[in-house]
């Protein structure tokens, strides 16, 4: 177990970040660990946690914005943003039971950094959208900032986005500040029964591209379908597909009825109320069918959402993978029978149209497997400038995205 | 004026072989050379500045791109690349000793995909266009600058634009998921595509907002959407503009997201009311524009909702739009605030700056303090729902020394901006114009943080030089590491 730093505040961030320079150290940086297991296992002499540079420094619920240190708890930011009936509408996921932890950990600043946005994202946005500035620390050991505390921003370059979703590989955030939305003030899911999967898909299609405005289109194989906590899901005996439609309920209501039309010569339909609605979405943002417990070998594949159903046939002929749908298809979940990633196969189906990434593996595969998408040489030359743009001795997080950045 | 880098004589001195080379890459009429011809290059939206370019090429492929910046990068050539030469801010404005790159040609839609909602075109394609192609299918493309009949999606890329619609459906880099970048070295990437989120660094992010310096963009991907079943605006009329504030952070607070939420104060709405005939009141200090978009039942329920709050903070007038023709006008006067701002002085300056919407009173205050000292008018036009601000100071560029006062006017505000915790610039890019105020919002530090940046794209310095940063680095400095030596933090920082 490597030796853990935990700075206070961020003048030790830059200390601790100085010392490893001149000693040829390398960090690795974690919040409260949730999402340590999640790609590349890579070998650090040192871990900095974050965890104790923590608390919400400004939340102005008028202005649609929160700043808070980057090791406040994700579970205290939602909290406190329930109270004035607002939330951070990429739906971040709780990636705990997924991989053997407990619920509700995790990190604002993790959360950025991981990019990993629930079933609202075709619509609302990824984790980036919502980032509008940061403080970091650079491999260099200086201090930088990007962004600000508005939404509207073109003022340089946007290096809040790039730094998040860079799994800490480029700089140590301090401080971020992200823009809140306003809580749906209710929810309703449209159900169609029966549909094999590439049915599915096409349902989706059908109702992302109408004007009934849904927030999260999901489609559960029966046999995943069979293993949810919500009744009708568990019950149905065969694929469920569901359609989540947000807001007022009186727009609810019309929509609905929409949705209903549009669906109807697709396969039976019926509903959710709100509570089931929350469940439902809840267990789709978490991946919560796979976690079981197990360490079989999961992965996370974003793709064309009219490729979904394509792109996982393949791979289930191949391997005998178990998948579920999200995005409109757009992200498929899969889950290996055994611990072997078989990660050719994966690649070879999305065949470059979109990316996978290895959330869950044993750790001897996930010290071997490529477990982020493998990039062609002028764009992977262009990411190892980056990276060393920003951490030219390769000190933060080396190896957690790629062998050599 | 904000000084351009001084001409390499070296490289003017080789203009005529230059020229050739151009011309072995792209054939016939696509290589233009003679002043005349130039002129229309001369400068893009900030007319305030102008400079003939060395040399201007319109390419028609990626790979002509690609050959082209791979000479220039072998040769030591500037390249300023250049859409539709709308910006606000210099961004285009062409360079002495520069190949100006203009992407007309590429003006051709490639995909259109309804399925998964998105569009593929080529950069040259107008933002109107991109809306065009798909409306009869009952979708758009919801980034909708004012100038969206002129400016390009490539050049709406590299200034990441906003437009009305931005408060509920985000900027142009929020509705980006996939370009072709040429690299100066003419290595093409691709980054994004019909799919969500990048397997790899966001570069997307850099990419959106870049002002031409990191890359030229060859192709785009963006999402479209599905129109909304319906639409209804109110104009909303309001004594001060500290009501008028008030009012839009209580919808905000309500949990109301707005389509489209703008204000405009008296001297914006008269100018407009003049020109656009949109039926505003003329006799308020501030006028709301609230657009709410859904379903019937829907917009009606939040419109009423708006109502009750706009009454609340002390509306004087409030009219709601019936028919799609009215709300069509509601709007085609703020469209046109510009314009109209045009017709009642020979010049005028649009600023950009962002504030938390908390702070509006006092900053329209002091731009009022302000337009007495420098003893010029200003209009305000304001997307009020994300608190980005354009004053429109008026002047006449033939008066002695307005111009000067102008820009000295416009700075002070933009200042102001960032002092309440805002930003320079919300939509329009720092380009030239806005180039020497970087350092009171960055310190050096994080302006060499995003040089270093550039580096990783532009080794050589060579794309679009003298925009953004105020000061140039070669890129061996900016990669120099000064560590002072390695004192232990192990007695302060806690250990386990
Ligand atoms: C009347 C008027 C109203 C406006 N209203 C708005 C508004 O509401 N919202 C808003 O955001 N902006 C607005 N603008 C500003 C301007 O229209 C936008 O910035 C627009 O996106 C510029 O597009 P363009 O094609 O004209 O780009 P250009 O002006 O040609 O170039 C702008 C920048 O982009 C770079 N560039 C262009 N094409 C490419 C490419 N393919 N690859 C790489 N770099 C490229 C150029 O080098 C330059 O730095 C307005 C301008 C005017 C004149």
């Amino acid at each position: 177990m490597a030796d853990t730093l935990k700075p206070r505040d961020e003048a030790d961030v830059v200390e601790a970040v100085a010392w490893a320079l001149v000693e040829e150290k390398t960090l690795e940086i974690v919040g409260q660990g949730s999402k340590r297991l999640i790609g590349r296992a890579a070998q650090t002499d040192l871990t900095l946690d974050l965890s104790g540079i923590s608390g919400v420094t400004l939340y102005e619920p008028e202005e649609l914005i929160l700043s808070a240190k980057a090791g406040t708890p994700i579970a205290e930011i939602e909290r406190l943003l329930a109270d004035k009936n607002q939330e951070l509408a990429f739906e971040p996921m709780d990636c705990g039971p997924l991989l053997g932890g407990e619920t509700g950990r995790g990190t604002l600043g993790g959360v950025i950094a991981a990019n990993l946005s629930g079933p609202r994202r075709p619509k609302a946005g990824a984790a980036r959208d919502h980032t509008l500035g940061v403080h970091a620390v650079s491999g260099r050991a200086e201090r930088f900032k990007s962004g600000g505390r508005v939404v509207k921003n073109v003022t340089g370059y946007d290096l809040s986005k790039l730094v998040a979703g860079s799994w800490g590989t480029l700089a140590v955030m301090t401080d971020l500040t992200v823009k809140v939305l306003p809580r749906a003030e209710d929810v309703t899911t449209v159900l169609v029964l029966g549909l094999d999967d590439a049915r599915a898909n096409a349902a989706m299609t059908a109702a992302m591209g109408s004007s009934c405005d849904v927030s999260g289109a999901a489609h559960l194989p029966a046999r995943i379908a069979a293993k949810s906590a919500v009744a009708a899901l568990a019950k149905a005996g065969r694929g469920v597909t569901a359609l989540r439609l947000e807001g007022i309920p009186a727009s609810i209501a019309y929509r609905r009825k929409q949705l209903e039309k549009l669906m109807r010569p697709f396969g039976r339909l019926t509903a959710l109320g709100r509570e089931d609605s929350l469940r439902l979405w809840r267990a789709v943002r978490d991946a919560a069918p796979f976690a079981d417990g197990s360490l079989r070998a999961l992965w996370r594949v974003s793709t064309a959402a009219t490729a979904g159903a394509t792109v996982a046939g393949k791979i289930v002929a191949a391997t005998g993978a178990e998948v579920f749908y999200d995005w409109a298809g757009g992200l498929v979940w899969v889950e290996m029978p055994t611990a072997i990633a078989e990660e050719n196969a994966v690649r070879a189906a999305l065949g470059g149209n979109g990316h996978a990434l290895l959330i869950r593996a044993d750790a001897s595969v996930r010290a071997s497997a490529a477990a982020f998408e493998p990039q062609d040489d002028a764009l992977a030359a262009l990411t190892r400038r980056v990276k060393e743009s920003f951490d030219p001795s390769g000190i933060l997080n080396p190896g957690r995205m790629w062998a050599g950045v | 004026m904000v000084a351009m880098p001084a001409a390499d004589e070296a490289v003017l001195a080789r203009r005529a072989a230059i020229v050739a080379a151009l011309r072995a890459i792209v054939p016939g009429e696509g290589v233009i050379e003679t002043e005349a011809e130039m002129r229309p290059y001369e400068s893009d939206g900030l007319t305030a500045y102008r400079q003939l370019p060395m040399v201007v090429v319109l390419p028609q492929t990626t790979d002509e791109v690609s050959k082209i910046l791979r000479y220039c990068h072998r040769e030591g050539v500037k390249v300023v690349p250049r859409g539709a030469g709308t910006s606000l801010s210099g961004g285009a404005l062409p360079l002495a000793d520069g190949v100006l790159l203009g992407l007309a040609k590429f003006n051709r839609i490639l995909e259109i995909d309804y399925d998964n909602r998105v569009v593929v075109a080529q950069p040259g394609v107008t933002n109107l266009g991109v809306t065009h192609a798909v409306e009869a299918a009952g979708f758009y493309y919801a980034p909708d600058p004012s100038s969206q009949i002129a400016c390009t999606i490539g050049g709406n890329v590299a200034e990441n634009s906003g437009g009305v619609h931005c408060l509920k459906y985000g900027m142009t880099s929020n509705n980006v998921l996939g370009v072709e970048l040429v690299l100066m070295t003419g290595e093409v990437v691709r980054i994004g595509g019909k799919h969500l989120d990048c397997g790899g660094y966001d570069l997307l992010a850099l990419v959106c907002g870049s002002e031409g310096l990191l890359g030229v963009v060859t192709e785009v991907t963006v999402r479209i959407l599905k129109k909304a079943e319906g639409a209804r605006a109110a104009l909303v009329g309001f004594p001060t503009s500290e009501a008028a504030g008030d009012c839009v952070a209580k919808i905000i607070a309500a949990g109301i997201i707005p389509s489209g939420m703008e204000m405009m104060d008296k001297p914006a709405i008269h100018a407009s009311e003049a020109y656009a005939h949109a039926g505003y009141p003329l006799d308020v200090e501030a006028l709301l524009i609230v657009e709410l978009d859904g379903p019937e039942a829907e917009v009606d329920s939040l419109l009423a909702r708006v109502s009750a709050i706009a009454k609340e903070s002390g509306s004087t007038t409030l009219r709601a739009s019936t028919s799609e023709e009215e709300r069509l006008r509601f709007w085609a006067g703020r469209k046109a605030a510009f314009p109209a701002v045009g017709r009642i002085s020979p010049d005028y300056y649009c600023m950009d700056g962002t504030i938390p919407r908390a702070r509006l009173p006092e900053v329209l205050a002091r731009i009022r303090a302000l337009s007495q000292q420098y003893d010029l008018r200003v209009a305000n036009v304001f997307h009020a729902g994300d608190g980005n601000l354009h004053p429109l100071i008026l002047y006449d560029a033939n008066k002695g020394d307005e111009l000067e006062r102008a820009e000295k006017f416009g700075a002070d505000i933009l200042r102001c901006c960032v002092e309440v915790g805002g930003v320079l610039t919300g939509e329009h890019g720092v380009g030239v114009e806005k180039r020497d105020l970087m350092p009171t919002m960055f310190s050096k530090e994080d302006l060499d943080q995003q040089q270093r940046v550039k580096c990783a794209f532009d080794d050589k310095g060579l794309l679009n030089p003298g925009k953004v940063f105020p000061t140039l680095h070669r890129c061996a400095e900016l990669g120099r590491m000064h560590v002072r030596a390695g004192k232990l933090p192990f007695p302060d920082i806690p250990r386990f």
